[in-house]
């Protein structure tokens, strides 16, 4: 394939084209034992540890269905509006693949447990928040497969490794899969909707318990599937994005396959059906296979597990179990928080509502908490490219930095160096103070003789202070608080140099 | 019902993992051919109204308790491995794309 | 020490376990002379693929010291078993008679290998098969055919050939076989032994190495029909650990064998399967047999089950599709055979040459025919299709058993044919299973039990009894009733008639 440009540029290609988007998420359900055997799912196990024949696929072996993993798709589906299926088998999906111990997955077809729901999420735009109702197409009960590690080669990667190793720890452990319909109508919002949905359904998940949603542990994989049309023209050809693991990758997954689709088109090329697989250390995606040499799956319905029927009282009984959900819970805390829906959506977007309502929730001052979150913590994981709730800090320990704050123990400056030390790993708030020596110096003999130096070292400013300057302070200040390298409250250093200079303010 | 070609049955030879030799192939394209056309008789059946049997038994909802019991000693894991390095199987190098 | 030792392996195991309790005779002795006959005759019948020489000892000894020590034992405690090579034993090598197995040794029991020893069974080793059950002649086999005892250049019947063989020749009294579309019946039927396939469900697929998942179902193989009662209530029962077991009482087949009373019972012919097609000495013997049941007191009337003409084709649809998945496992990656992995060669290459030299002829077309029939475009018109004709078999027979108790028919067309003889004529192989695959299809349980031998050629008929899922028991109250007759007939097993080896 030739190219005159690889992309084109964002604004443009949506002034062109119109985008339809759709999601596939696969989260792993944090169930106890696997979903078709009793093993463990712990995460970080050495490696076939946490294995026995029906996950090794051992000849013989037979599957027996998780009763939660079955409970936590159906209450996942109803929060999503979805119907209940009254009567859905299991089907094996047929393909070779060496981290797939039957070489076939367990996992749904054409009758899945949950199917026609929808989720609305709210996306921030120039004019203020906009809703948009993302449809839920199915929600299906499947599992995993193991991991692959690539050896040999230069990069570790799958193209040019000598050798792979398999660990089937992972394989078996229940996953969800949530299958949108064609989000249509989001214009240039479409990188942002798709974001905001599964920021969305991450944090349903976990208001529902039926899985911590761990990212950095891959425990959520996107496909994202993007086509374009012109206005008025059915829709495009779509590509499908494998491998987008992340929030951010799965903005701007939408965002280059947009950009890259629209020069395709504009010059006169054609969208090939394909699996593009996206990379995040680029933010860019390189093609897969092509539809033509698709796999043919073979489906038919798993003959070694019997067909799910879930009883409508069993499913009245788990949707009593449902929590408040997230948008409930959001209208809730806006309410009582009485804050602008501006600033309401900025601790959305940055995913600080659970961990503000959370830090308020330990006793810490509303506005507080919010500055916490949405200033110092959600700048760290931005330069980290992290979630913010993976920020190694815990509501409790903001309570704690924030209470030694309010008594003077210490100052906002010095706070902030023990959330540092807290995400390098020194211990919790007082081993990072004290292995730091980061408390006040609240001496006054100390800071008198400090200031004293100071006075010392610079007559002439003392002079200018004598002599009712009081703006030529700021020097001494300085002088004090690099003497006391930063632990000293200036206003208090300030107030002390006045009084022995016997100047008022 | 069409003809099973060569081709097909290369196809399906591919699908199957099974690498199959030029004289395999000639034969079990005949001898697809002949069991196909035979196994086609199902058709003749007019069964518009009638729903299919998966399970010769009609037992449903069958679940398990979500308790987590310990696996099988990563000794007797290895020991049925055709190769093994690093506690894991060794498998050959993967060419396509994840 | 005992006046049965010279005779031990012409006994049957209801005869056996009853000197053990008695303390005429030891377990370990027991067992010992099934070995012996073992290297007597195996060489020229080639039952055993593994035999568990050392290990059955000790396991009869067990049982000697224990029964010595005052403990109460089962009914089949000391008695051996020859097992099909189909089900897991742990640390015992599992073949399904391929060679893509070979050297495997599970590292877990099947179900039925659990319930065995729980009930002091004695394995004497692991028997020959068609190549992951796929066959009626056990000439599938990657480690050589197995010769019928009546005839050692006739085939022991499939797939569980091994097993059928084991207990003809007086190798074992009991053993366990497998049957997806016949593979217990019909070579109890040309063996001159008993053998049936349970209710689907009635006995746990864990550990049985799946052919076709949704037809495939363990059961007993024995010399007699309350033999086999008897194995069959040590096995059967609700499992935990199969989906698709039966979670309910186990029918009371060991009283019904006991009762042998069909004084009244209802016995339906299925008009479709018997006459053209089936040999003449089959017949014969069939309506021989029939007319001993109405002396019995059984009241016998004709069926029609009109889609069982369209059985054979759905079986050898469904058959391949399922396993076609259930064998993909066998890529080289785990276990099993690697072929080809030289350090440059794919995946995909090393797991294609794997399986182009694990799997045998007829395992490679079985494969090649069920991923047709599922792939995108043929699924309706085969998979489908196929899937909708056993819901019609399973209504034939329900309309059957409104007008009977069981049902009966030959079990095979056939005798023995001779090895050799129809090995790549597939078609030819199919139609021997025609009598049996309706029962798979549709679930129900089915005994086959021999009525004589066919004049034209000396060999044995099977006659097969169905009953309806979860009725098993009728098969062993008519199976009882109808051996008992042929044998005071007869004055001894039709078995006693087989050739010295
Ligand atoms: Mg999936
Ligand atoms: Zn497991």
């Amino acid at each position: 394939m030739t190219t005159t440009a690889e992309t084109m540029p964002y604004a443009e290609a949506i002034a062109a084209f119109e985008p339809v988007l759709g999601l596939e998420t696969h989260v792993e359900l944090g169930t106890a034992s696997k979903m078709f055997c009793s093993c463990p799912t712990a995460f970080g196990a050495d490696p076939n540890t946490q294995v026995c024949p029906v996950c090794l696929g051992l000849p013989g072996s037979m599957p027996v269905v998780n009763r939660m993993g079955v409970e936590s798709t159906i209450r996942m589906g109803l929060a999503l509006n979805c119907s209940i299926a009254e009567w859905c088998r299991f089907a094996r999906k047929n393909y070779f693949y060496p981290d797939m111990p039957k070489d076939y997955q367990i996992s749904q077809y054409d009758e899945p447990l949950c199917f026609d729901g929808w989720l609305d999420v709210t996306v921030e735009t120039d004019d203020g928040p906009r809703a948009f109702r993302v449809e839920i197409e199915r929600v299906h009960m499947e599992e995993d497969t193991g991991k692959l590690t690539h050896a040999g080669g230069a990069t570790g990667r799958i193209h040019g490794a000598d050798y792979s190793l398999v660990d089937y720890n992972r394989a078996g452990i229940p996953l969800i899969e949530i299958v949108t319909k064609p989000i249509v109508g989001t214009g240039e919002l479409a990188p942002l909707v798709a974001r905001a949905y599964v920021t969305e359904l991450r944090d349903l998940m976990r208001s529902l318990g039926v899985s911590d949603v761990r990212m950095e542990e891959g425990s959520l994989r996107c496909d994202v599937n993007v086509s374009l049309n012109r206005a008025g023209d059915d829709w495009g050809t779509r590509s499908e994005t494998k491998n987008v693991n992340s929030l951010r990758s799965v903005e701007r997954a939408v965002r280059s396959e947009i950009e890259r689709q629209a020069a395709v088109l504009s010059s006169g090329g054609r969208v090939i059906q394909e699996t593009r697989h996206f990379h995040e250390d680029t933010g860019r995606s390189t093609p897969g296979r092509s539809k033509e040499q698709a796999e043919d799956y073979r489906y038919f319905p798993e003959p070694d597990l019997v067909p799910v029927a879930p009883s409508r009282e069993w499913v009245e009984e788990l949707r009593g179990t449902l929590p408040e959900l997230p948008s409930a819970k959001r209208a809730r805390l806006r309410a009582e928080w009485g804050i602008s829906d501006h600033d309401f959506q900025t601790l959305v977007n940055g995913g600080a509502l659970e961990l503000v309502e959370a830090t308020i929730a330990e006793g810490v001052d509303p506005a507080a908490a919010r500055k916490w979150w949405t200033g110092e913590l959600a700048r760290i994981a931005n330069d980290r490219e992290i979630e913010l709730a993976d920020v190694p800090v815990s509501p409790g320990q903001i309570k704690h930095i924030q209470r030694l704050i309010e008594d003077g123990s210490l100052t906002d400056k010095l706070a902030r160096q023990v959330i540092e030390g807290i995400i390098a790993g020194e211990g919790d708030v007082d081993d990072v103070v004290a292995g730091r020596g980061l408390a006040v110096v609240s001496d006054d003999s100390a800071l008198l003789a400090a200031i004293d130096q100071a006075l010392v070292d610079q007559p002439d400013v003392a002079e200018k202070i004598r002599g009712g300057k009081v703006q030529a302070a700021g020097a001494i200040v300085g002088a004090v608080m690099k003497a006391t390298r930063g632990q000293a409250d200036a206003a208090k250093v300030r107030a002390l140099l006045f009084e022995r200079l016997g100047v008022s303010e | 019902m069409t003809a099973i070609t060569r081709a097909e049955v290369e196809h399906l030879a591919r699908l199957a993992r099974l690498q199959l030799t030029d004289d395999e192939l000639d034969h079990y394209a005949g001898q697809l051919d002949v069991i196909l056309q035979s196994v086609a008789r199902v058709s003749e059946v007019a069964a518009e109204d009638i729903p299919p049997t998966s399970h010769p038994i009609p037992v449903q909802n069958v679940f398990r308790d979500d308790v987590a019991r310990p696996g099988l000693d990563r000794s007797a894991v290895a020991a049925g491995a055709p190769a093994w390095e690093d506690d894991r199987f060794r498998v050959p190098r993967i060419l396509d794309e994840e | 020490m005992t006046t049965m030792e010279g005779d031990l392996t012409r006994q049957s195991a209801t005869v056996l376990a009853d000197a053990m309790a008695q303390g005429e005779v030891s377990a370990e002795e027991v067992t010992r002379a099934h070995l012996d006959r073992i290297s007597e005759v195996d060489g020229d019948v080639h039952a055993f693929l593994h035999v568990l020489s050392d290990e059955a000892v000790e396991v009869a000894r067990g049982v000697d010291r224990r029964r010595a020590a005052g403990e109460r034992l089962g009914p089949l405690a000391g008695v051996p078993l020859a097992l099909k090579d189909v089900l897991t034993m742990s640390g015992v090598p599992t073949t399904c008679g391929s060679r893509v197995l070979e050297g495997w040794r599970p590292p877990y029991d099947s179900t039925v290998v659990e319930r065995l020893r729980a009930a002091d069974v004695v394995i004497l080793g692991k028997t020959n098969m068609d190549e992951f059950a796929m066959g009626s002649s056990t000439e599938h086999s990657a480690y050589g055919p197995t010769r019928n005892p009546w005839d050692l250049e006739r085939i022991p019947g499939g797939s569980g050939g091994g097993s059928s063989a084991a207990i003809a020749a007086f190798e074992a009294p009991l053993a366990i076989g497998t049957d997806t579309g016949g593979s217990i019946r019909q070579p109890a039927a040309v063996t001159g032994t008993v053998g049936v396939k349970p209710t689907y469900g009635g006995v746990s697929r864990y550990g049985l190495v799946a052919l076709a998942s949704s037809l495939d179902q363990a059961g007993p193989c024995a010399r007699t029909v309350m033999d086999a009662a008897l194995l069959h209530a040590a096995i059967a029962g609700h499992d935990p650990r199969d989906s698709t077991s039966i979670d309910a009482p186990v029918p009371d087949v060991v009283a019904a064998a006991r009762k042998a009373d069909i004084r009244g019972v209802r016995i339906g012919l299925i008009k479709e399967l018997g006459g053209e097609g089936y040999q003449a000495g089959v017949s014969q013997r069939f309506d021989e047999a029939v007319e001993v049941l109405t002396d019995l007191g059984a009241e016998v009337v004709e069926v029609s089950c009109p889609n069982f003409e369209y059985a054979l084709a759905a079986y050898y649809l469904i058959l391949p599709s399922e396993a076609s998945s259930n064998l993909a496992r066998f890529d080289g990656m785990r276990y099993g055979l690697r072929v080809g992995d030289d350090g440059d060669r794919s995946v995909e290459q090393v797991m294609a040459l794997t399986r182009e030299a694990g799997f045998g002829a007829e395992v490679k077309r079985r494969i090649m025919i069920g991923t047709y029939a599922l792939s995108s475009g043929y699924y309706d018109a085969y998979y489908g299709q196929a899937q909708k004709v056993r819901t019609l078999i399973t209504r034939d027979f329900a309309a059957a058993f409104e007008q009977a108790d069981v049902l009966i028919s030959p079990t095979a067309p056939t005798t023995a044919f001779k090895i050799g003889e129809k090995v790549d004529d597939p078609l030819a192989m199919y139609l021997n299973d025609v009598a049996t695959i309706p029962v798979n299809l549709a679930g129900n349980a089915a005994m086959s039990l021999p009525v004589g031998l066919a004049p034209e050629d000396g060999l044995p008929v099977g006659m097969q009894v169905i009953a309806p899922a979860m009725a098993d028991d009728r098969l062993y109250l008519v199976g009882a009733a109808l051996e008992r007759a042929l044998v005071d007939r007869w004055g001894h097993l039709l078995i006693e008639e087989a050739p010295d080896l």
